[in-house]
């Protein structure tokens, strides 16, 4: 039998130690890899997007313009813009981390990850830090363009950030668990059009929950997407349907139950290791 | 001292359950790889093979047993495992949105290999991809694509190579440049198990072989042991002509050319007198050694029973 022992490449690493650093180290690379990915295709992935929101504002805006007022001394137009823009946030947030992955399962090149030392806090690190780029990018986008309908006032700009970044971990996340569980892509595309398109319609982009019915005030309040856009609102009028704090406390905890899911899903190899 | 092996394998079973019940793709597969080994697993379709591999590199996982890699278990410490391996996957899988030095520069980043520009480079031109580095995955021919697979699994200097069925449809340019620098690698200390139906290939570079059938090893040993151990002489021939039945029966017939094995003399003797009795016609005759293709054939014709009757026929170590 064979007894060479001189191993090229056999002491990369080095010892044990350092653990968590090792287990991380592959994350940069990952996140860079999927934030290239959409990037290569940002036509699509980015300016689309963009043209949607500002096709919803003008016709939107323009049809209610004149009858609608939301928040008093609010133009509807003015009001409409932080709601597109939250949900362009979230919806490609969504869409990045969903793509990204049945595309890959469906091409079998997510083979490279899978035999890859990364660890299931790597894979959820890159996979939402990178949907959360995306969800920022296209968000700022249409808020780059919209400007020039009207200024926005950017009252309490912290909660700006926060509910951007919150919204977009959370629906980053949410499509992760889409595309773990999705083997075809027409299974994601029924959690797409069945679930998020719905959940964020229905969340108060267009219009404030207060001029709902009371039964339909309190469905909206089921759903955690109106306390995404109702407290990223808050910080461009510092008014909102709900306080913010409670937002706050709804979209944190949904971000900490799906977050735990996601990550169970991934250090069991849902779907990924038969 | 000596080294711990660079992969073992011990009493690995896997069954996949389905809707109409389990079906059992490993069935206590146990052997060890040593540390710069050239090994092949060899078994027809369906065997194991794929299966073994995948529990290896984390794809799958072990209904039970255990698997190590430069003795790492591949379930609780399976990062360090697979930091030591490199897969050549069977498919021809790639990701569509980079050029092949992106691709190479992201599999190295994946492992926290960084600043290996040097190795990469090295990789492309072992690989004759030197001129295609900055072209999309999309762009190569099916033959470029499988030589960056090889890359990626060489990127981050695993000191263990898998290859599973690497040569699977592509020209013999590429197979000469693959096994020159697989070779060479493996002469430099790295540890190769190769799985391929091409086996005048595993003939030529494999020290020991592995042969899977049924979920079941069947056949363990040095390659130039199982070649020695099996029916030594082959006598082929070409024929237009019916062969008698009792003939017909041992052959090995590919188009017009028949091949029989023969332990001796007297059997090659025997053989052409049925033939001549026979009246069967035949040109290009001539008494050769058998390949690993004749054992191969012969070990999974006689493993039907079991493996213990191929412990006994051939002496090699058997699994249980």
């Amino acid at each position: 039998m064979t007894a060479r022992v001189r191993v090229p490449g056999g002491s990369l690493g080095g010892s044990l130690g350092n653990s968590l650093g090792r287990a991380l180290s592959g994350t940069p690379t990952l996140f860079r890899k999927e934030v290239l990915r959409f990037w290569k295709v940002a036509f699509q992935t980015v300016a689309a997007p963009v043209l949607t929101a500002v096709m919803y504002l003008l016709i939107f805006g323009h049809v209610l313009e004149d009858h609608v007022e939301v928040f008093p001394g609010v133009r509807y137009t003015s009001f409409l813009i932080p709601g597109l823009v939250m949900m362009s946030v979230l919806q490609n947030a969504f869409a990045n981390s969903s793509s990204s992955i049945i595309q890959s399962k469906v091409t079998g090149n997510l083979v490279f990850l899978l035999v890859s030392p990364l660890s299931h806090w790597a894979w959820y690190t890159a996979y939402v830090g990178a949907s959360m780029v995306r969800g920022v990018a296209v968000g700022t986008g249409v808020m780059l363009v919209t400007v020039w309908f009207a200024p926005p006032a950017l009252v309490q700009p912290l909660w700006i950030v926060v509910f951007a970044l919150l919204g977009a971990a959370l629906m980053g996340t949410l499509g992760l668990i889409a595309g773990l569980w999705a083997d075809k892509f027409d299974q994601l595309a029924g959690f797409q059009n069945f679930i998020i398109m719905p959940m964020t319609f229905l969340s108060g982009v267009f219009y404030s929950v207060k001029s709902l019915p009371g039964m339909w005030q309190a469905v909206s309040h089921l759903n955690p997407f109106f306390y995404m856009i109702d407290g990223f609102r808050r910080g461009f009028f510092g008014v909102s349907d709900v306080s913010p704090w409670l937002s706050l406390a709804v979209v944190g905890g949904s971000f900490v139950i799906v977050a735990a899911i996601a990550l169970r899903l991934l250090a069991n190899g849902y779907k990924l290791r038969s | 001292m000596t080294p711990a092996p660079a992969l073992v394998f011990q009493s690995v079973h896997k069954t996949y359950v389905g809707a109409k019940g389990g079906f059992k793709a490993l069935d206590g597969v146990s052997f060890d790889i040593a540390q710069g080994e050239f090994f092949g697993l060899l078994g027809p379709n369906g065997a194991g093979k794929t299966t073994l591999i995948s529990i290896l590199a984390g794809l799958s996982r072990a209904s039970s047993g255990r698997v190590t890699v430069m003795g790492h278990d591949v379930v609780n410490d399976y990062a360090e495992a697979r930091r030591s391996l490199g897969i050549v996957p069977q498919e021809l899988v790639f990701d569509p949105f980079f050029s092949v030095r992106e691709t190479l520069r992201i599999q190295s980043g994946y492992f926290g290999v960084k600043h290996n520009g040097r190795w990469i480079d090295e990789l492309l031109f072992e690989l004759g991809l030197s001129d295609k580095a900055d072209a999309n995955m999309r762009q190569l021919s099916g033959g470029m694509k499988r030589r960056v697979l090889v890359a990626q699994a060489l990127v981050h200097k695993p000191p263990v190579i898998v290859l599973d069925e690497p040569t699977a449809g592509v020209d013999v340019e590429l197979r000469q440049t693959l096994w020159r620098f697989i070779s060479r690698l493996n002469h430099e200390g790295h540890t190769a198990l190769l799985t391929t139906h091409y086996l005048e290939e595993a003939e030529a570079l494999c020290g020991r072989i592995g042969m899977l059938k049924q979920g079941r090893l069947v056949a363990l040993d040095k390659t130039a042991a199982l070649l020695a151990g099996r029916a030594s002489t082959m006598l082929r021939f070409k024929t237009d002509d019916r062969l008698p039945d009792l003939l017909a029966a041992q052959a090995r017939v590919t188009g017009r050319i028949v091949q029989l094995k023969a332990h001796d003399a007297a059997e090659v003797e025997a053989h052409l007198t049925a033939l001549r009795a026979a009246g069967v016609g035949i040109e290009d005759l001539s008494i050769g050694r058998a390949d690993l293709e004749d054992v191969f054939l012969e070990i999974m014709q006689d493993s039907g029973g079991g493996a213990a009757a191929t412990s006994e026929r051939t002496g090699s170590v058997v699994s249980a």
